[in-house]
């Protein structure tokens, strides 16, 4: 392991380097000469030429991977200079972290709302920390509709516990966390068509173009908020069940 | 002038080869003996060379103090972390290296594992080198999947002492897949489960019009025949101690004697129903057993049960099913054992694909790979491989808890961006801590490096905003750099790996491979020391006539002349660790000389002079980089 020269010339390729030519900010290669160009900031919707809609087309995405692996994978700049080398590398990193994140739904979904001004991994960092601080676990904000079921389920997920400490199982306690697990799970059922829902407002909303902080963007944002921290409480919930059982 | 040959390398436990594209197929380059697999065994002759493979082998019973097997077992690992493996390994490890990287003595030299397998990588060089009639200087190196960034970048620091530029390391598993997948121009999800001498790996591929994407993989760097070797030995030795009143614990000849006893039983027993143990042993005693394939099979069980967790956590993170599975590959020499293929055969379903030789393949996979690096040709132009980091990189955040910032089976290159800030106000330093691992805790994971963020311009506590991106590269190597956002700063970072080597350690061992065949390292080092000794001598003799000698005490004066006696004496001699202590006695005795005569170079240079004039002018002054005056006058603003 050792430290990579941080290259200064990342920050703003405005002209390509080796024929000064003037490029696109975000070009992977230059146009006049076809030599690679060292990273832009490009997110990773534009790195794949995609406009921001969280609907992709999978087999379309996956297409446009395998094609942009074959021009920028660093095998492909064993013979050139060191420069070039270390471009494809990072080209290469940046392409396999955003394949990563928008060919999952969730990862896409996250990433999309980063963008557009919402810190999702700074808030839930800054809770772990200050549960941390205080010596206590992470508590998520319960969804309020959800108070008096997960009242009930630590309630029996406590008896769940005592139980077994005692080597006991209360058949009763089983058959009522199965099936609070199998209702979380129907939630999350429906609770991932409502995502797709609020995809699809979204996407209509990029598609007429609604410019960035259009205060028609920011409500469909923050449902989508609501949504994935609903989701993450309920698959919370799943894991803590599943644990139990 | 034809293109420079890249070879591809296996540089395994127990067999290295070394293989490269003939024409449009990869073929193995045999030794000088001919065989195609170099035993990886070192063992030092008795004028102090370092001899390889087959000629090395007699070395093991005959002088096993002098010899080494397996050493790839200890890449990349501290002292502490390898104390099961000195349980059952005749590795002799010098003591004194705890905490930094492990050093393995042979007669009475010690060596590092790097440098080991450096020594092998040159026999496969010399013989690549023998076979075109021509110099070899870059290669293609294989590792286990499974292998942790220390042992990566021990395996290619190993590459670097012997002379060698590693291209690229590639995973074995796929490296096996490139070589099987341009035999059968295959498409569709194909397995590799790899059991070796000393590693296991599984991967699952997915082929796709050229494309080999490693959509996951696992295993266990220390789990293979060596461990089924070691479980017969044990036994033997049971029988014997309990049978023949012989305890043989501490004879390592006898030992070696009945590890190639059981080892040539173990390959028998693929073929046959039976073998015999028969060992001559110590006091005219022999030890003769009989053993039958379910004995065997029912003996080995549990070792390679271990093998079905990898497996399984395989196929669920490559989120696939064993029938979606088209063909699973053997590689290794393990998987000759028929109770390993029945295993493979109940866990996918399928009987394996064993028509490649498991101990060739890959070799020629690196060699395919190699090819491709170099331009490739019609044969492999739509051929890339997509592989991904084995383990989970992470960085340990308050109360030792490990936050992960790139999962394990990322593709490669991936990287990772995240922010820190300081906690107290004015910090300058931020301490960092990278671990690779899947444990929740930091103590789990193997450290692979602490480092520094250096330099941060004081603010307000929490005010700095340093970006420090973690990039791991083709290779499977992490790469750092850090920005303090806020002033636009570079934040310097020294990287100290946990149990590597560093650049200037690696630079001091390379081998020297022209002359190295005639040449004792130790010889080299006294005359390295001697060539130091004349210099300081030198330079001594020209700071007497620098008016700042003078304006030493007659003591000081007195102290230098002893220093200097002493080391004249000892620089005649061949013990190069005297003549270097005896270089930095000088050194130090020398110091404030050094000093006075930087101080009255700087006053003559403000008397109305630039810097650089004043340097210049001063000729034999400070300004030249000799000992005596080791200050670098013009770094000194």
């Amino acid at each position: 392991m050792y430290p990579v020269v941080p290259n200064p010339e990342t920050l703003l390729p405005q002209t390509c380097w080796s024929c000064e030519q003037e490029i696109d900010k975000a070009a992977q290669f230059c146009p006049h000469c076809r030599k690679i160009q060292p990273p832009s900031e490009a997110d990773y919707f534009s790195f794949f030429g995609l406009e921001r809609k969280l609907n992709i087309d999978l087999d379309a995405l996956e297409r446009e991977f395998y094609r942009l692996s074959r021009k920028l994978h660093p095998d492909l700049f064993a013979r050139a200079s060191a420069d070039e080398q270390r471009w494809s590398t990072e080209q290469s990193s940046v392409l396999n972290d955003a394949y990563r994140a928008l060919r999952d739904p969730i990862a896409r979904t996250e990433y999309l709302l980063e963008l557009e001004g919402v810190k999702l991994e700074e808030q839930s960092r800054a809770a772990t920390d200050q549960a941390r601080a205080q010596g206590k676990e992470k508590k998520q904000v319960v969804p309020p509709d959800l108070l008096e079921e997960v009242f009930d389920l630590n309630m029996q997920l406590e008896e769940m516990r005592m139980n077994r400490k005692m080597g006991e199982r209360d058949e009763q306690v089983v058959k009522d966390l199965e099936a609070a697990k199998s209702r979380f799970e129907t939630m999350l059922g429906e609770s991932t068509n409502e995502l797709h829902k609020l995809w699809n407002e979204w996407d209509k909303a990029i598609a007429s173009g609604v410019p960035e902080g259009d205060s028609r963007r920011i409500v469909v944002r923050d449902k989508m908020v609501d949504l994935l921290n609903r989701q993450s409480y309920v698959r919370n919930l799943v894991r803590d069940v599943n644990e139990a059982l | 002038m034809p293109q420079e040959r890249i070879v591809g390398i296996d540089l395994g436990t127990t067999n290295s080869l070394v293989a490269y594209m003939e024409g449009d197929a990869p073929v193995v380059i045999p030794g000088e003996d001919g065989a195609n697999l170099v035993p990886s065994i070192a063992a030092l002759t008795p004028d102090e060379r370092m001899m390889i493979g087959n000629r090395a082998r007699k070395s093991l019973i005959e002088t096993p103090d002098r010899a080494i097997y397996s050493v790839k077992r200890l890449m990349g690992r501290g002292v502490e972390d390898v104390q099961d493996e000195l349980k059952l390994f005749p590795f002799r490890v010098d003591e004194t290296s705890e905490g930094e990287v492990l050093r393995i003595r042979l007669g009475d030299r010690t060596f590092t594992p790097p440098e080991i397998s450096a020594y092998i990588l040159l026999q496969l060089k010399r013989n690549a080198e023998r076979y075109f009639g021509s110099s070899v200087t870059k290669a293609v190196i294989t590792v286990p999947a499974y292998f942790n960034d220390a042992q990566r970048q021990a395996t290619k620091d190993a590459g670097r002492i012997a002379g060698l530029d590693v291209l690229r390391l590639v995973n074995e598993p796929t490296a096996a897949a490139l070589a099987y997948g341009l035999d059968k121009n295959k498409e569709g999800i194909v397995a590799v489960y790899d059991l070796g001498g000393g590693t296991f790996d599984i991967s699952i591929l997915k082929l796709h019009e050229g494309i080999f994407e490693v959509m996951a993989t696992n295993g266990d760097t220390h789990l293979g025949g060596d461990d089924i070797d070691n479980l017969l030995i044990a036994i033997a030795l049971d029988d014997i101690a309990g049978d023949l009143k012989l305890n043989l614990g501490g004879n390592a000849e006898a030992v070696q004697a009945i590890r190639k006893a059981v080892i040539d039983a173990k390959i028998a027993l693929s073929s046959n129903e039976t073998a015999k143990l028969d060992v001559d042993l110590p006091e005219g005693k022999r030890y003769q057993r009989e053993i039958t394939r379910a004995q065997f099979e029912q003996l080995i069980e549990p070792i390679i049960q271990k093998t079905i967790a990898p497996c399984k956590q395989a196929l669920a993170d490559a989120k696939v099913k064993p029938e979606d599975i088209e063909e699973v590959v053997l590689v290794g020499g393990s998987t000759r054992i028929p109770r390993v293929r029945a295993l493979v055969k109940e866990l996918f379903r399928r009987d394996p694909h064993v028509e490649l030789n498991p101990d060739e393949v890959v070799a020629l996979g690196a060699a395919v790979q190699a090819h491709i690096l170099a331009g490739g040709s019609k044969a492999t132009e739509d051929m890339l491989l997509l592989d991904v980091t084995p383990l989970s990189l992470g960085i340990e955040a308050m109360g030792g808890v490990v936050a992960k910032i790139i999962h394990r089976n990322s593709t490669i290159p991936a990287s990772a961006t995240e922010h820190f800030t300081t906690a107290v106000e004015g910090q300058t330093n931020v301490a960092i801590h990278v671990l690779q691992g899947e444990r929740e805790l930091a103590s789990d994971c193997r450290s692979l490096a602490r480092f520094d963020l250096k330099g941060i311009p004081p603010m307000a506590a929490g005010m700095p905003r340093i970006e420090v991106k973690f990039l791991i590269d083709a290779n499977g190597i992490l790469h750092v750099s850090a920005r303090e956002q806020r002033s636009g700063k570079e934040a310097q970072i020294e990287v100290k790996p946990t149990y590597g080597l560093t650049d200037d350690q690696v630079e001091q061992m390379i081998i020297d491979s022209f002359d190295y065949a005639q040449e004792d390292l130790r010889k080299r080092q006294v005359i390295e020391a001697r060539v130091e000794a004349e210099n300081i001598l030198l330079a001594l003799e020209k700071g007497r006539k620098n008016p700042a000698w003078q304006m030493l005490s007659a003591g000081e004066r007195s102290s230098v002349q002893r220093l200097e006696t002493e080391l004249n004496e000892v620089k005649a001699g061949e013990d190069y660790k005297k003549i270097r202590s005896a270089i930095d006695a000088l050194n130090q005795g020398t110091m404030r000389l050094a000093e006075m005569m930087m101080d009255s170079a700087v006053s003559q240079a403000v008397k109305g002079k630039t810097m650089h004039d004043a340097g210049s002018e001063m000729g034999e002054g400070p300004t030249a980089p000799h000992p005596i005056a080791p200050a670098e006058f013009e770094h000194k603003h």
